[in-house]
């Protein structure tokens, strides 16, 4: 890995006219942006070649501060924005930074369907287990007990597990790593990126102002060592009951595949339409 | 460019596959859609002929999709549509808002039918005319047009992609169920006969740094294509010039929304086109839109044998709406009647336009059956009777 | 010139089909204005199917029949529901084993010509769902609302492939029997 430093990359990809950032101090967001940066940086992409998708909330608002192309969107709709612009031009490379309740929530349909149909793009997920923008609503993340400030006595609902949603319905490449793991999560993005067809990295990152606050982590150490109890890496966990998995989140690369991508797809499809009409 | 379907000869088709053709012919190469009665056939048009032209057609999740889709398409350099009726269009208002923020050329289609809600799914009606004007929130401009014909459902769309195009905006084509599935004949050019408008690009640097700067003070700012370079960001949030948010300024916010609004009315001798028949020495006037300014054309013709002098105001846009030849023609009739298949949304219009000079008299219906021309025929001799 | 078709009858006769075939010929070989439009929603499930065309030398204004000048009745349902609408003097078909109850005071006024439609397309092509066809090949024959030669490309544009010629088979013999007619008048 090329350990080329942060003002370096700082320079060479955000823009400086819309620095500062919004995000809070202990904000994971930062550190995510980073490591996708570094991974664009280490592949040497073209920047020009790149376009930054996202929908609403904290994580949608990178878009605007990286120097690339970028679609800031409505709260949950980034990825069905995306087809449209993959569709037309499949030689752009297509991230969509989403936050777990743009993703699972509001844009949960457009998430599943995306997937199913292997769109070709690279989700970079902040799960924060909450709505941080709104100032700290539960999120279809958040874990049972958790508390928010519209389940002011602690979540009594189920979480979605982004990740294992992400498998099932049929994404080539699927990791889930913390902030803390930052080699990992730029080794996971870089790999991400030279997928062909629907790759997520989902990454736990620490909110101490709208979560951690209520839930006892005024900080992002705390928040960070928190991780560090609920965390388990999947191959430990693959040998844990489900009992013993009760309450934690796993870590790792969930799922390494080569299915065709949607590009791909249509392509072909494209061809059997000629041949059948005789074109 | 060969085209998978006739030009230059007529053919005899249903308006729903006039819509998808027309569409191709203006150069749409992006279609997203969801299923729904009675616009389908729009998109299985679509689905038929666009893989032929490398095009992309694709059925989304939602109609929320769709017209997300379209918009992405549209910024990554397609012309795009997507089309449905009355619960699907209710579904794009939040993004056809966001169309109008970014100012991105995008074409939708409305095949009316019975609302509210599921309502009457095979039947026509008029009902969303408000909604295709107002529907999303906050302040904004687009363009509505609204065909009577196969024919028109063909040149409006070619127009829709063409005002999209030269104005930046979304524009809306409001159909219904009654046009979606007639069959009619239908005159298509030759693809040379089209005029075909395309977007304006950034020319200089210092434009491709203002993807919402007005560099030719008509409103209009040239627009950027993602993958060329420009490194555009493109947001809902009410953004500057240059595209950076800005959404406690109140001044830029008013700036923006004035322009979007300026480049719309300040061009409406250009949007806004309508049929006069019969008008010139017209003592009573009827005003429709869409499939009934038919019905009120034969009724016009029935009046006239009896020797009722009426005449028909037909409008091809309904919005931008033009106000002021509402009222010159208030100043020259006694009465205006406005035959529509709703309770009442384009008289509303009228009645503005009219500022009293005229009595202004709905003539509504709702329920699924275009008004037959002896229905307006006895609204309007009984009106004139008393 | 406005001339306005009516056919009518229930799902599964190719009410609709024979509708959409005549405007098409009047339209893309006889270069009239034409329309077609039909009945959906509950009516046409099971029930009566309608459809109508208009046919005009100049653009059609009032898209649907006033009063149809031809009409063509292929089910009891549909005959009860729509024979009152036909204008006097107008030339109307009706299936007639399928038509048992009839109201002679209308048909008073009407022209009509009855025949037992569905044997006949069965006899002719053994195929009883080119009833239809025929029908269209009777009601060109009898009012000429478009050329022989017109109806016989649209009916060829318009049935699934492979089928064509025991379509055009079903078309002369309504031709055949619209001439009959004419000889037997004579």
């Amino acid at each position: 890995m090329n350990f080329r430093s942060a003002y370096e990359i700082r320079d060479r990809y955000l823009r400086k006219d819309m620095l500062p950032t919004i995000f809070c101090p202990g904000c994971g967001i930062g550190s995510v942006l980073q490591f996708t940066l570094r991974a664009i940086d280490d592949l040497k992409l073209n920047q020009d070649e790149i376009v930054w998708v996202s929908g609403i909330g904290c994580s949608s608002r990178v878009p605007g501060f990286v120097n690339f192309d970028g679609l800031h969107t409505t709260h949950g709709r980034a990825l069905a924005f995306a087809t449209g612009i993959k569709m037309v031009n499949p030689d752009l490379k297509i991230i969509a930074f989403m936050g777990d309740g743009d993703a699972a929530a509001i844009g949960g349909n457009h998430f599943i369907h995306a997937i199913r149909r292997n769109l070709d793009v690279t989700v970079i997920l902040i799960n924060n287990f909450t709505y941080g923008m709104t100032g700290g609503q539960v999120a279809p993340t958040t874990l049972k007990g958790l508390r928010g400030t519209t389940a002011p006595y602690g979540q009594f609902e189920n979480p979605f597990d982004i990740a294992e949603l992400a498998v099932a319905s049929g994404a080539n490449y699927v990791a889930r790593w913390t902030v803390f793991n930052y080699i990992q999560g730029i080794n996971s993005i870089k790999k991400a990126l030279q997928k062909e067809g629907f790759t997520l990295v989902e990454f736990l990152s620490p909110c101490p102002v709208s979560f951690g606050r209520r839930n006892r982590m005024k900080t992002a150490p705390e928040i960070l060592k928190w991780y560090q109890k609920i965390t388990v890496p999947i191959n430990r966990a693959r040998k844990m009951s489900q009992e013993e998995l009760e309450g934690k989140v796993v870590i790792g690369e969930f799922v390494d595949r080569d299915r065709p991508g949607l590009v791909r797809a249509y392509r072909e499809y494209v061809e059997r339409a000629k041949r059948i009409a005789g074109w | 460019m060969r085209y998978p379907f006739v030009t230059g000869g007529s053919d005899f088709i249903q308006g729903d596959e006039a819509i998808a053709r027309a569409a191709i012919m203006a150069g749409c190469r992006f279609y997203a859609g969801y299923p729904i009665t009675p616009a389908s056939e729009i998109f299985e048009a679509m689905a038929l002929y666009l893989p032929l032209v490398d095009g992309v057609s694709i059925q989304m999740e939602d109609e929320i999709g769709s017209i997300a889709a379209i918009i992405g398409a549209s910024w990554a350099g397609a012309k795009a549509m997507t089309a449905t009726s009355g619960p699907g269009f209710s579904l794009m208002q939040e993004n056809l808002g966001y169309a109008v923020m970014t100012e991105t050329p995008i074409v939708v289609v409305n095949m009316q039918r019975g609302g509210p809600s599921t309502g009457q799914p095979t039947l026509p009606a008029q009902g969303d005319m408000m909604q295709a004007i107002w529907g999303t929130h906050g302040d904004h401009m687009l363009i509505v047009l609204v065909p009577s014909t196969v024919q028109e459902a063909f040149d409006f769309t070619v127009r829709a992609f063409n005002l999209a195009e030269k104005y930046r905006t979304p524009v809306v084509v409001l159909g219904d169920a009654e046009i979606a599935h007639m069959r009619e004949r239908v005159n298509i050019p030759k693809p040379e006969e089209i005029k075909v408008v395309n977007r304006k690009l950034p020319r200089t640097p210092e434009e491709e740094r203002m993807p919402f700067g007005d560099p030719d003070g008509d409103g209009v700012p040239p627009m950027p294509i993602f993958g060329r370079g420009y490194r555009t960001y493109v947001t809902g949030l009410t953004h500057d010039e240059s595209g950076h948010p800005k959404t406690v300024d109140r001044e830029i916010h008013e700036r923006l929304i004035k322009r979007i609004f300026r480049k719309i009315l300040d061009n409406k001798a250009d949007i806004i086109s309508y049929h006069e028949y019969e008008l010139e020495d017209a003592e009573v006037a009827i005003v429709a839109t869409g499939i009934v300014s038919r019905s009120a054309m034969r009724a016009v013709k029935m009046l006239r044998e009896r020797g009722v002098k009426v005449g028909l105001l037909k409008l091809d846009t309904i919005w931008p709406f033009d106000f002021d030849m509402i009222k010159k023609l208030a100043e020259r009739v006694h009465r205006i009647y406005v035959p529509e298949m709703n309770l009442g949304q384009l008289y509303h219009l009228v009645k503005e336009g009219a500022e009293g000079l005229a009595e202004v008299t709905l003539i509504d219906k709702i329920g699924g059956e275009v008004h037959t021309p002896g229905e307006i025929v006895k609204r309007i001799e009984r009106g004139e009777r008393r | 010139m406005r001339k306005e078709v009516l056919f009518s009858g229930f799902g599964g006769q190719g009410v609709i089909l024979a509708s959409v075939i005549l405007g098409r010929a009047a339209a893309v070989y006889e270069g009239y204005y034409a329309v077609q439009t039909q009945s959906y929603g509950p009516e046409s499930r099971g029930g009566a199917s309608r459809a109508e065309v208009v046919i005009s030398d100049e653009p059609v204004d009032y898209p649907k029949a006033l009063s149809p000048d031809y009409a063509v009745f292929f089910s009891q349902e549909a005959y009860t529901k729509y024979v009152h609408e036909v204008r006097e003097g107008a030339i109307v078909i009706v299936e007639k084993d399928l038509v048992p109850h009839r109201d002679p005071e209308v048909e008073n006024r009407l022209r009509v010509y009855e025949y037992p439609l569905t044997e006949l397309a069965e006899q002719t092509t053994g195929l009883s769902l080119t009833m239809n066809i025929l029908t269209l090949g009777i009601l060109v024959g009898l009012t000429r609302v478009v050329s022989r030669e017109s109806i016989e490309k649209a009916v060829r544009d318009s049935v699934p492939g492979g089928t064509e010629e025991v379509n055009l088979k079903a078309l002369k013999k309504g031709f055949e029997l619209a001439d009959s007619v004419a000889d037997s008048a004579s």
